[in-house]
């Protein structure tokens, strides 16, 4: 009995890993077959015969390079801000003294109940009138500071022994000298976690790109994909090649730094 | 006496954070709120003169236009069959990759996760193609269970199931990393009383586990609500909001009315309209749980 039940957890299990896996699978084989290849019943799982020529029109003639280049420098920049901002402010709801801290980040928190598409007409205008709309900034400044990130980072930054700040304030150290030298190598896992977070979310963002991006040289990834996919609807395999290119550089990232990612949403979860 | 930290580092440490919320974050939401009650369209774009205030007018005309309730309909269908199946899913996984049966957990539990961290553009127009009624996998693999083939994606009565099927696939793994968390916390000696008992594994699972997670399944259930009103890449990529609208959410007809007409005034209304939807719907849920714990 315990056998049987043994195999059909098992059976489960494996189940829905292959249900789970099997769009990757047939999107990654897809965009090696021959143009057309893709749209013949039964469906095929593996290609007969690799074509790349898909990745290679992507490239030379799609402007991808373009495009990946920008969903790089953006994810990079706002990452590299918003670890700076937030982390300050983290640190600062975490240990500094001062009247009404606690009001304030309880405003703050419950404050994340609004959805984000309310502010989005009045920052388009925002962003227009610093003449901001289509370059890099007009993604990376609004996303320099959250206050999921603030929250984040004060969760983390509680857990650092007052006697440590104390220790270098006697040694004469600045507040910013001991954010620098203290606070931010003993912070690392947690700003791992929330780069992470800002790279990944930067990168696989659609509404906001798509809003701010019109001119086509600046489109991120996403929204280029987005576009192929209305003027090219019949080119499935060199979609789903579009679609490879869109998806691997944040698997690599998540791959490599799995641990912190879950570590982010566990923390995320628990409430005060 | 506790020391105070020296207001220059407060503001040096806070401010540029806080300016940063406050300039792309709190000033928009007040900014938003005083256009829904004028007539901001694209002449106003063009020459602030032409801006009028109309007090309630953008939220009446809402209430009677067939599309605004056309899209509440959409939204309410999706997050109302999607979250609890999203939810359900999250947990049944959970619960079975928490099995003492399974070997190489890790392996399992990332592959569960790989949809959540890919791409939601990218992941919609590959389910497009899975969509298909002629070369889609789908249809294919239904065909060996004698069923279809459906026009996911053509037909108005598949097309809302067929974007909460992929949404479920794509979100799953994300709540089922914090229940696999909530079940490790669940004292091991609960289930050896229970057993011990006699109680069967269901029941276990309904009068142990059930109750024990209650506090996760309602912070998932929010978090999940929450997000799901907010609907836009997937019918955006997919369905454009058809067939015959079908699949038009309350964020889509919001982006198009904002910046495809640039009915702004109009667009901010219906952004509040959400807004207070979330908002009730986040207390209906936890007056529920306040209910259900007596």
């Amino acid at each position: 009995m315990a056998k049987v039940k043994k195999y059909l957890v098992l059976a489960l299990v494996i189940f829905v890993a292959v249900i789970t896996f099997l769009p990757f699978l047939w999107m990654v084989s897809a965009s090696f077959m021959p143009t057309g290849a893709s749209n013949t019943y039964p469906p095929k799982l593996f290609p007969e015969k690799f074509d790349f020529s898909h990745y290679q029109v992507l490239f030379s003639r799609l402007n991808l390079t373009r495009y990946l280049l920008n969903s790089i420098i953006i994810s990079l920049g706002a990452t590299f801000f918003s670890l700076f901002l937030n982390s300050m402010g983290g640190y600062a709801f975490a240990k500094f003294r001062f009247s009404k801290k606690e009001s304030l980040f309880k405003f703050l928190l419950s404050s994340m109940i609004i959805p984000g598409q309310v502010t989005m007409l009045p920052v388009f205008l925002l962003l227009k009138n610093m003449g901001l709309i289509n370059t890099y900034w007009a993604i990376i400044v609004p996303g320099m500071a959250s206050i999921f990130g603030i929250f984040l980072i004060r969760q983390y930054a509680f857990s650092i022994p007052d006697s440590m700040i104390e220790a270098a304030k006697m040694d004469g150290a600045t507040e910013l000298q001991i954010y620098l030298k203290v606070i931010l190598p003993l912070c690392k896992p947690i700003l791992v976690t929330l780069g992470l977070f800002t790279f990944m979310g930067t990168w696989n963002d659609f509404l906001w790109p798509l809003i701010v991006m019109t001119d086509s040289n600046m489109y991120t990834l996403p929204v280029a994909l987005a576009n192929l996919s209305s003027e090219h609807v019949q080119d499935t395999e060199m979609l789903m090649a579009g679609s490879v290119i869109t998806i691997v550089p944040v698997l690599i990232v998540f791959l490599a730094l799995q641990k912190y990612y879950i570590k982010g949403i566990m923390m995320g979860s628990v409430k005060e | 006496m506790i020391n105070k930290t020296k207001l220059s580092a407060v503001a040096l440490f806070l401010g540029p954070s806080l300016l940063i919320i406050a300039l792309f974050f709190f000033m928009p939401v007040i900014a938003a709120f005083a256009m829904s009650f004028t007539d901001f369209d694209i002449y106003a774009l063009g020459n602030l003169d032409y801006l009028r205030f109309v007090a309630f007018k953008n939220y009446s005309t809402l209430l009677s236009d067939p599309l605004f309730w056309t899209a509440i309909k959409n939204t309410f269908y999706f997050v109302m069959v999607g979250g609890p199946l999203s939810v359900a899913a999250s947990l049944a996984a959970a619960v079975l990759l928490n099995s003492k049966f399974i070997r190489f957990k890790g392996v399992f539990r990332l592959i569960y996760f790989l949809p959540v961290v890919t791409t939601h553009v990218a992941v919609a127009i590959v389910w497009r193609y899975i969509y298909h009624p002629r070369f889609g996998l789908l249809n294919y693999l239904l065909g060996f269970i004698g069923l279809g083939p459906v026009d996911w994606l053509g037909d108005p009565n598949w097309s809302m199931p067929a974007i909460i099927l992929l949404v479920v696939w794509k979100n799953f793994g994300y709540n089922m990393v914090i229940f696999i968390a909530g079940l490790q916390n669940i004292p091991e000696e609960l289930y050896e009383a229970a057993s011990i008992e006699g109680a069967s594994a269901w029941q276990q699972f309904k009068h142990i586990t059930i109750p024990q997670l209650a506090p996760t399944t309602l912070f998932i259930s929010v978090i999940t609500m929450i997000g799901y009103f907010q609907l836009f890449a997937e019918p955006y990529v997919m369905t454009q909001g058809g067939p015959l609208n079908s699949t038009l959410s309350i964020v889509l007809y919001m982006y198009q009315e904002g910046f495809r007409w640039w009915n702004i005034g109009y667009s901010t209304a219906l952004a509040f309209m959400l807004t207070i939807i979330i908002l009730i719907g986040t207390s209906i849920q936890f007056k529920l749980q306040k209910e259900r714990n007596g």
